[in-house]
């Protein structure tokens, strides 16, 4: 298609109305994009690249490769059959000498004692003793330590000596690799992680369940109340909303413990005796109630927003074209707060099961979470890759209903208080 | 929410239970918070009323935790702390925030969907994995265990909600209003004084508010992140619930309820006057 | 005997004071005044350090003394300070198996004791004037204290109190909730002595697959009356308000329930796993604490700080100088762990077994209890 110049919209100055345009719309979003970037800038910083940190380090291996490096060359080339040579353990002399010279074996012998308890005494007691060593090494160091001796010591420094390693993830899924190389699971009795994130989300749910059940009627009531009222009403919600979250769990301590308040009412009036006190504190039960209720205002605040764009002509038609009172809710009302229910529901249950401060105070041990482990792995353990490698699995649980949350709803439609 | 006049007695009767049921619930959400502020007048060391508290005896009622907690260098340490980090942090993530919301709100802003994804990311990642992850991070660039660096981990987490905010409250903002000041005569610097920014200060206090709340209240990352120098009120509560409860954690819970009030009624009183200033009913 | 003790112990304090004083003064003189972060448990312990060490320290040379307590997490503080540069602790009370981890990173400087520490009064070297183990390659022992197990003595009838740890086990005689420690240390030793091995036997066992099989099974048996502890301070609170019949605990944390809050608790000494608790330096700090290590591990600071808690003194020589609590008056020596007849059963903690196992055998109780 020809168009002759005279055709053209051009602005005073005599550009293309077009091009000028154009130049506009680069410059607003460059703008756009100058005003955003120092905030970008400083969350890369300050939250991304920590994130990539960590995604980093659960499975960051450098204990064997670094420490060992001696020992794993000489290992190259080992049939895996039999106990390698004098070789293999002079150079694994060679590198605990400069190990303790530097004193720097602690993170070797905790990585190694992650897989295989024992090894941490086998190379401090052979650290110890290096100072009058003499060859042949072999025998010698089995001498020290029988772990020296085993094929599977061996078989582990090999396996661990590349730098970087799926272990902590294996074990975060309770998994680990047999002496064959095999993927396969812990014996029973370490089995702990896959039980505590079906637990998270189990418990979860339970919780993002009652908020539904409890804040529905809420957000239906303020929806529909004039808003002078409603107005009044929503304080009620937002009271909690805006109070310290350890606060509300220090109230329900108060509460529910066994000497709590309404232990002691229940015994004034007679429903329990004071030796069968409820225990509704330290176990599920505890984490239920409490984060119930510290999660039900997020619930209903989508809710409410939902609901509140529903004309009340709706149900009105429904009733006056003959529908009963349950049906006309169930097939006009219902349907259209599903949004709501969705938003709060999958707001809630993100929020729920990350939470770390309340199944801690309030849990006991039945009801602990996920989150409380990488606590656990982080602070007493130290077993700080398998923390990470918990945590990542966590966090792309959570990435992945933050998504449908976005794609569903979208994140700028959030509305606080 | 009247009853229609066409209700049948059923309905009656359900319109009641349900308001009924109502009640309960809001008891369920605010009750909690009301049995403590009776709770921490408590002049026993216990958790519970006592007796005397219950015959209104002036005797059970006593000020004493409320005593401890205001002679207590640890506690007051604490507070001093939380103040500095939390206002801090405030100020630094109010103007990212805002900055960045203005240019959010731009129709012309490309990449708006993900870059928003991204500015929420820290109010929805477990705090526990950011706390870690900072933990890991910080320590290496020399942060964990000074002042900045909890600066910065509770900035981070702050600035979700002053994005959030302040970009509802451009996206309610008539810019017609630029306009009509530019063609009544007043150059760009009055426009943005007298007409920009008296609208938007409303959001962007309200979303610096809830910055505020947000590290005055937050314990996983401090827990982490912060060494003994920095420990703020929410750690020394944390520890205090976790090694002896004394009713003192409960005079410290009173007031934090009275300092939440406080800031709710700043916020409906904002909201109110956003509402007003923008010319829309408050109903 | 205890007569010319007494005596003695008069004459050595006040010499002991003097010679302190004139040390003192030679220091103030070369040292700036400075601020050493101290870290240690909290409670109780810690009130024993600010009373007999921290106190006469800041008094003698003008330093200021903050404590910390960060013990419980002393491992992970260490480390994240050394990894991060800015190593702010001057001090750490650490317990010893701890200490040997932090030492293998080396996160706490090697401490040379004959240079470093004081004399025994009568001229005894530090090597051989502290109890067995108590000098590690990076450890120097202040006190030896022990887990053990007390009850209620309300909670039985006076006929039918618990002695033994057995008894702890014993549900039909013995009824009522019980309060451990959730963690397997010490559970699993008590397992297997109330199941009958010899306190001297249990570590062997316990490096067999049948002996922690067996533990846990014999763990079984109380399971369900088990409430687990987490902070120190619990058990004591549990056992005063009678949730609990017994409860596992550090002993100084019931001694001073029993003796300043006068509960009727008793302890059983039966099987207590003691080890020992000390001092370390975080790497870089040995030049601005040496000073303050040589004072407060020498024998009267170490006999002293018994008067404020039920912890034995970690060096032979202060023992003639433990006298009664600073508060009471009454006689310290029978509420210690290394008191003859608490002691006959005493099992000494295994740090090399817990260094090895600790991981895998948490691990495997946390399965176990969510059983």
């Amino acid at each position: 298609m020809s168009q002759s110049p005279s055709d053209t919209l051009t602005t005073a100055d005599g550009v293309p109305l077009k091009v000028s345009l154009r130049r506009a719309v680069r410059r607003s979003k460059f703008k756009a994009l100058l005003l955003v970037s120092p905030l970008l800038a400083f969350l890369i910083i300050a939250f991304v690249m920590p994130i990539l940190d960590m995604l980093w380090r659960s499975v960051d291996n450098p204990e064997v490769s670094t420490r060992l490096s001696r020992t794993v060359e000489a290992l190259e080339g080992w049939d895996g059959e039999s106990l390698p040579g004098e070789p293999v353990f002079a150079a694994l002399v060679a590198d605990l000498r400069e190990g303790q010279e530097a004193r720097d074996l602690g993170l070797l012998s905790s990585r190694l004692n992650y897989e295989k308890s024992g090894m941490r005494s086998a190379i401090s007691r052979t650290a110890r003793r290096l100072g009058n060593l003499e060859p042949p090494y072999r025998e010698a160091l089995i001498e020290i330590n029988d772990s020296w001796g085993e094929l599977s010591t061996w078989k582990l420094i090999e396996r661990e000596s590349s730098p970087y390693t799926l272990s902590y993830y294996l074990a975060a899924m309770d998994r680990q690799l047999s002496p064959e190389g095999e993927i396969v699971k812990v014996p029973d009795y370490l089995e702990i992680h896959v039980a505590l994130f079906w637990r998270t989300f189990w418990m979860s749910a339970v919780i993002t369940g009652l908020t539904l059940l409890l804040g529905y009627p809420i957000a239906y009531l303020l929806a529909n109340l004039p808003l002078r009222h409603s107005n009044l009403l929503m304080i009620l919600v937002l009271l909690p909303f805006w109070t310290s979250l350890l606060v509300r769990t220090t109230t329900w301590i108060a509460i529910l413990q066994s000497q709590g308040v309404l232990n002691d009412m229940m015994v004034a009036i007679g429903v329990i005796a004071d030796e069968a006190r409820w225990q509704m504190i330290h176990n599920k039960t505890g984490t239920i109630v409490a984060m119930t209720h510290i999660l039900l205002p997020f619930m209903i605040l989508p809710l409410y927003s939902v609901m509140k764009t529903i004309p009340p002509s709706y149900m009105r038609a429904a009733r006056s074209l003959g529908g009963k009172p349950i049906l006309s809710f169930r097939r006009v009302y219902f349907p259209l707060t599903i949004p709501g229910i969705a938003a709060g529901g999958i707001l809630v249950f993100i929020l729920a099961i990350g939470y770390y401060i309340t199944p801690a105070l309030v849990g006991g041990q039945s009801g602990r979470f996920i989150t409380n482990y990488i606590a656990y792995h982080m602070q007493t353990s130290l077993n700080w890759g398998l923390a990470a490698a918990i945590a990542s699995i966590l966090l792309l649980v959570v990435i992945v209903f933050y998504l449908v949350f976005n794609r569903l709803i979208g994140v700028d439609k959030v509305k606080l208080g | 929410m009247a009853i229609p006049s066409y209700a049948t007695r059923g309905e009656r009767l359900w319109h009641y239970v349900f308001l009924g049921l109502c009640a309960l619930i809001f008891l369920f959400l605010v009750g909690p918070l009301l049995v403590i502020i009776p709770l921490s007048f408590n002049a026993e060391p216990y958790f519970t009323f006592s007796e005397a508290m219950l015959r209104l005896d002036p005797a059970g009622y006593s000020l004493r935790w409320y005593e401890d907690f205001f002679t207590s260098s640890e506690w007051l340490g604490a507070i001093k702390n939380s103040f500095i980090i939390g206002i801090a942090s405030t100020l630094l993530a109010t103007v990212l925030g805002t900055l960045a919301a203005l240019g959010l709100s731009s129709r012309h802003m490309p990449a708006r969907g993900a870059i928003m994804a991204l500015l929420i990311s820290p109010m929805i990642v477990p705090l526990i994995i950011s706390a870690a992850a900072m933990f890991f991070f910080f320590s290496k660039v020399n942060l964990a265990q000074t002042y900045p660096g909890v600066i910065l981990a509770h900035t981070a987490l702050g600035i979700p909600f002053v994005v959030i905010t302040v970009t509802a409250t451009l996206s309610s903002f008539d810019t017609t209003l630029i306009r009509a000041a530019h063609s009544l005569g007043a150059n760009p610097a009055r426009t943005f004084f007298k007409v920009v920014l008296p609208l938007v200060t409303p959001g962007v206090v309200s979303g610096a508010l809830f910055a505020f709340i947000t590290s005055f209240d937050e314990v996983v990352v401090v827990l982490f992140i912060a060494g003994p120098e920095q420990r703020t009120m929410p750690i020394q509560m944390w520890s205090g619930i976790r090694e002896q409860i004394s009713p003192t954690i409960l005079a410290v819970a009173t007031l934090l309820v009275l300092l939440s009030m406080l800031l709710l009624t700043t916020l409906e009183l904002l909201r109110r006057r956003g509402e007003r200033l923008r010319g829309v009913s408050p109903g | 005997m205890k007569q010319t003790h007494r005596i003695l112990r008069k004459g050595t304090l006040s010499a002991a004071v003097a010679l302190v004083g004139m040390s003192g003064l030679g220091l103030s003189a070369t040292a700036q005044a400075e601020t050493l972060n101290i870290v240690s448990w909290g409670g109780a312990y810690s009130m024993s350090q600010q009373k007999a060490y921290h106190e006469p320290w800041m008094e003698m040379n003008g330093d200021e003394i903050v404590n910390i307590d960060r013990s419980g997490n002393a491992l992970a503080g260490l480390r994240a300070q050394s990894q991060a540069g800015n190593v702010t602790w001057d001090l750490v009370d650490m317990l010893p198996a701890d200490a040997m981890i932090a030492c293998a990173e080396g996160l706490i400087e090697p401490l040379d004791h004959d240079a470093l520490l004081a004399d025994a009064p009568d001229g005894t070297p530090p090597g051989e004037d502290f109890v067995d183990g108590a000098l590690g390659e990076c450890f120097v022992a202040s006190i030896v204290y022990s887990n053990i197990v007390a009850f209620n003595t309300e909670m039985f009838p006076e006929d039918n109190q618990p002695s033994t740890i057995a008894d702890v086990f014993d549900l039909e005689n013995f009824p009522g909730k019980r309060t451990l420690l959730r963690k397997p240390i010490n559970n699993l030793e008590w397992a297997l002595v109330a199941d009958g091995v010899a306190p001297e036997d249990v570590y062997d066992v316990l490096e067999t697959e049948e002996g922690i099989q067996r533990a846990f099974a014999k763990l079984d048996t109380i399971k369900d009356e088990v409430i687990w502890w987490e902070e120190g301070a619990q058990p004591p609170q549990l056992l005063a308000d009678q949730e609990v019949a017994f409860g596992s605990a550090y002993n100084g944390r019931i001694f001073n329930a029993m003796v300043t809050e006068n509960q009727p608790f008793e302890i059983i000494w039966d099987a207590q796993v003691f080890e020992l608790d000390g001092w370390v330096v975080p790497t870089g700090k040995l030049d601005k604490v040496k000073d303050y290590l040589h004072f407060a591990t020498d024998t009267q600071r170490l006999a002293d700080q018994a008067k404020y808690i039920s912890y034995g003194p970690a060096r032979k020589s202060s023992s003639q100088f433990v006298s009664t609590h600073a508060e009471t008056g009454i006689e310290m020596e029978p509420h210690m762990p290394t008191y003859g007849p608490n002691f006959a059963t005493a099992i000494p903690k295994d740090d090399e077994f817990w260094a090895d196992y600790n991981d895998e055998l948490t691990q495997r109780f946390d399965a176990w209890l969510a059983q």
